[in-house]
């Protein structure tokens, strides 16, 4: 654990890097889809912002220069199954996005959907000898967190101090500077696969591009898709990818609850072909122009040509109804939803005190979905899509890029973890120095 | 599960830039080397090129006799070749100086001629006042010439006797007096400098007609006007403030009323106007003693 401390604080040096040469590189690798996104920091911080959220919700800061998309190849719930052809599609993308920007990038942040997931809350409590409270009690504080057993290969992905209480006052967000005698934290730790982790990182190390950020993309889809009264209040975000479907929960603008279900839009798509016995091209085709939840009178009717390249003229001219269709992929994006159900009752979603649901994701965008899903999930259903970033090309705006989306805010505004702040020095030089002026100004 | 160990598998394009592609790409869009390769590059060829040439003197005077060469066949081209050589504005005589001048060599090529040089030299010639030249189409140099006109003649110091235009300018060499008539005389040192004035006062004594023999230039300040009989009027110096004309015509309107210049009087002295002296001739000096003394009383 330590050395993924040392890791990050790595990952957060190259970012500070990245920002002072004032180019960085947005990497979602999907299992549909991998996008690379390349922002400019024009480095001019804007003021007049409230609650450290500057002018535009903190997005005048940068703007995207280029912009590049391809077909993931070689990834499967969001995690990589063949390294040479996930780097060849990392490469496709990166140097699109180059080209459009016409500036070279090295430092890169990606995003992770896959790799199960799974969230901790920590707690912990320390006594406080001197106050004000200091930098230093704070990063004591989260030391002082006992760290659960992750399990074996297991890494900590995300560790985000999400509340302060001092004494018998909670909901603090800031406790700098303030006055108690004791300091509890809680803290949410989000732990992946390490060796997910791994592949991934290895897959961009081969493109000669270094890692300065690395986030879950259903925390990244969450703060894109989600509005900043939903983060406040309570929301879950349901990013529905094509290999892994992700839950997150956002309570008081903090990341609370994370999870994913390794269900998908590729199984829907998979259902389709092997349910109407055709290619998987063309199922994905059909899905997106005939696809839906709803069946009506009026889709039993509709004919839809599923056609074939097999060279039977029979079987290459069959046709099925909508409806047909719909009955294909309603048992399986309801089996999704309830997968869901079943991670959000798990968290204790029913408690918060708004219980939104936001349906982000290319996956949403299945016509008539908000209606299923509300069956299933409860009445608060919207359909969201990421917040729009300057330079943001048309076709990237879609809920397909939330992710990417939400990891440019990422980028520009990274979530305090656990690793930015100094480990404890219990015993310096500095610290004996400071009692002894403490003493003097005591005592004269 | 595809083949593993098939590399590039028949068939299947990739669209995917490969590992060298991608790096040079990358190395291209790098700020430092795209500077190099873009300006540092050419320029250190251009160097190289240049200094590969300059170090050999074959090779350079090779360069250079190319460049002459092309310079040169360009230069011959009937195009740019002077055939004929138009002099207008000018009598024949001068025009005859001019070519001779000149002392072109035709044909010549438009780009061997140095115009502002011909036109300086041109201008040297005391009876031209300004030149133009101007290469014209067809091969013919046209030079228009603005020719100074005659206003007086000048007897220098020296003795020469020459045509003066109205700036003083001397024009031509006068041999005999006789050839120029019509013209008035002016001589003393610094006459030509002053000629305007002089011109004045020949014009204001147009009344004496053929009397006036000419004016003499009087220690380079004030005219004299000689007339015929040895007579001199002496007119005032224009710098001191007194208007030798209006001097000139004072006298001339005292003539008019006592026929002064019938008289013998050798010198008329108007130097002070307000008091205008007169200089009898030797003869006459005697004749009024005698007059003088007869008047007093005295034996003639």
């Amino acid at each position: 654990m330590f050395d993924l401390y040392q890791s990050q604080r790595a990952q957060r040096r190259m970012r500070n890097a990245a920002m002072d040469r004032g180019v960085i590189a947005i990497l979602d690798v999907g299992s549909t889809k991998i996008a690379c996104l390349v922002l400019r920091f024009d480095g001019v911080d804007p003021s007049g912002g409230r609650d450290g959220v500057g002018a535009l919700a903190g997005q005048s800061r940068f703007r995207v220069i280029g912009a590049a998309t391809t077909r993931s190849r070689g990834v499967a719930f969001g995690e990589i199954e063949a390294m040479a052809e996930t780097e060849r599609a990392i490469r496709t993308v990166v140097s699109g996005a180059q080209k459009m920007a016409q500036v070279r990038v090295d430092h890169v942040i990606a995003c992770l959907s896959g790799g199960r997931p799974r969230s901790y809350g920590l707690d912990s409590q320390i006594n406080l000898t001197e106050t004000p409270i200091s930098e230093q009690d704070v990063a004591r504080a989260l030391a002082a967190c006992d760290a659960p057993d992750l399990g074996e290969g297991r890494e900590v992905l995300h560790a985000q101090p999400v509340n302060f209480a001092i004494d018998h006052r909670s909901g603090l967000s800031d406790p700098r500077g303030q006055t108690g005698n004791r300091l509890a934290t809680d803290m949410h730790l989000l732990s992946v696969d390490g060796g997910v982790v791994a592949n991934l990182i290895h897959c961009i190390k081969r493109c000669d591009l270094e890692l300065a950020g690395l986030a879950s993309s259903a925390y990244a889809a969450g703060i894109a898709a989600l509005v900043e009264d939903e983060q406040e209040l309570g929301a879950a975000c349901i990013d529905m990818g094509g290999g892994a479907t992700g839950v997150s929960i956002f309570l008081r603008k903090h990341m609370i609850y994370s999870d994913s279900v390794r269900i998908g839009g590729d199984h829907v798509t998979s259902d389709i072909s092997k349910g109407l016995q055709i290619a998987p091209h063309q199922a994905e085709r059909i899905k997106t122009f005939h696809g839906g939840v709803v069946a009506t009178g009026l889709d039993d009717r509709e004919m839809i040509e599923i056609g074939g390249e097999t060279g039977d003229w029979e079987h290459d001219r069959r046709q099925v109804s909508r409806a047909e269709v719909i009955g294909v992929m309603r048992p399986r994006l309801e089996e999704i939803f309830e997968e869901v159900r079943a991670k959000l009752d798990a968290a204790g979603f029913e408690h918060l005190p708004s219980q939104q649901i936001v349906l982000t994701g290319g996956g949403s965008q299945v016509p008539g979905l908000e209606g299923l899903a509300s069956r299933i999930l409860g009445q608060q259903i919207r359909l969201g899509r990421p917040l729009r970033v300057q330079g943001l090309p048309q076709a990237a705006t879609g809920p397909a890029f939330a992710a990417a989306v939400g990891l440019c805010l990422f980028a520009a505004y990274p979530q305090d973890e656990w690793w930015d702040f100094e480990l404890p020095a219990p015993s310096t030089a500095g610290r004996s120095l400071r009692r002894a002026v403490r003493w003097f100004r005591d005592n004269w | 599960m595809w083949p593993l160990t098939r590399r590039n598998a028949a068939g299947r394009s990739d669209p995917s830039p490969s590992r060298t592609a991608y790096k040079i790409n990358r190395l291209l869009l790098s700020p430092l080397f795209r500077g190099t390769v873009k300006l540092g590059l050419p320029l250190a060829a251009m160097a190289a090129l240049g200094g590969w040439i300059w170090v050999d003197e074959a090779r350079r005077t090779l360069l250079t006799d190319i460049y002459h060469e092309a310079r040169r066949s360009i230069e011959q081209r009937p195009e740019f070749s002077v055939r004929m050589l138009a002099v207008d504005g000018a009598s024949p005589a001068l025009a005859q100086e001019v070519r001779q001048t000149l002392m072109l060599d035709l044909p010549i090529s438009s780009f061997d001629l140095e115009l502002d040089k011909m036109r300086a030299d041109i201008e040297t010639l005391n009876p031209v006042a300004t030149a133009q030249l101007q290469v014209r189409q067809g091969g013919v140099l046209q030079i228009q010439i603005e020719e100074r006109s005659p206003v007086a003649l000048w007897r220098t110091p020296a003795g020469e006797l020459w045509t003066i235009d109205v700036t003083g300018h001397p024009i031509r060499l006068a041999l005999r007096r006789a050839d120029f008539p019509g013209m008035p005389l002016l001589s003393g040192e610094g006459a030509d400098s002053a000629i305007q004035e002089g011109l004045a006062v020949l014009n204001a004594a147009a009344p004496l007609g053929d009397r006036v023999r000419g004016l003499k230039r009087r220690g380079e300040r004030r005219w004299d006007v000689v007339l015929d009989r040895s007579q001199v009027i002496q007119l005032p110096d224009a710098a001191e403030g007194r208007d030798p004309v209006t001097a000139l015509q004072r006298l001339i309107a005292r003539d008019k009323a006592q026929d002064l210049f019938a008289r013998d009087i050798t010198i008329f002295d108007m130097r002070l106007p307000e008091r205008p002296t007169l200089r009898l001739s030797q003869a006459a000096t005697q004749e009024m003693l005698r007059i003088r003394s007869l008047e007093s009383g005295g034996t003639p």
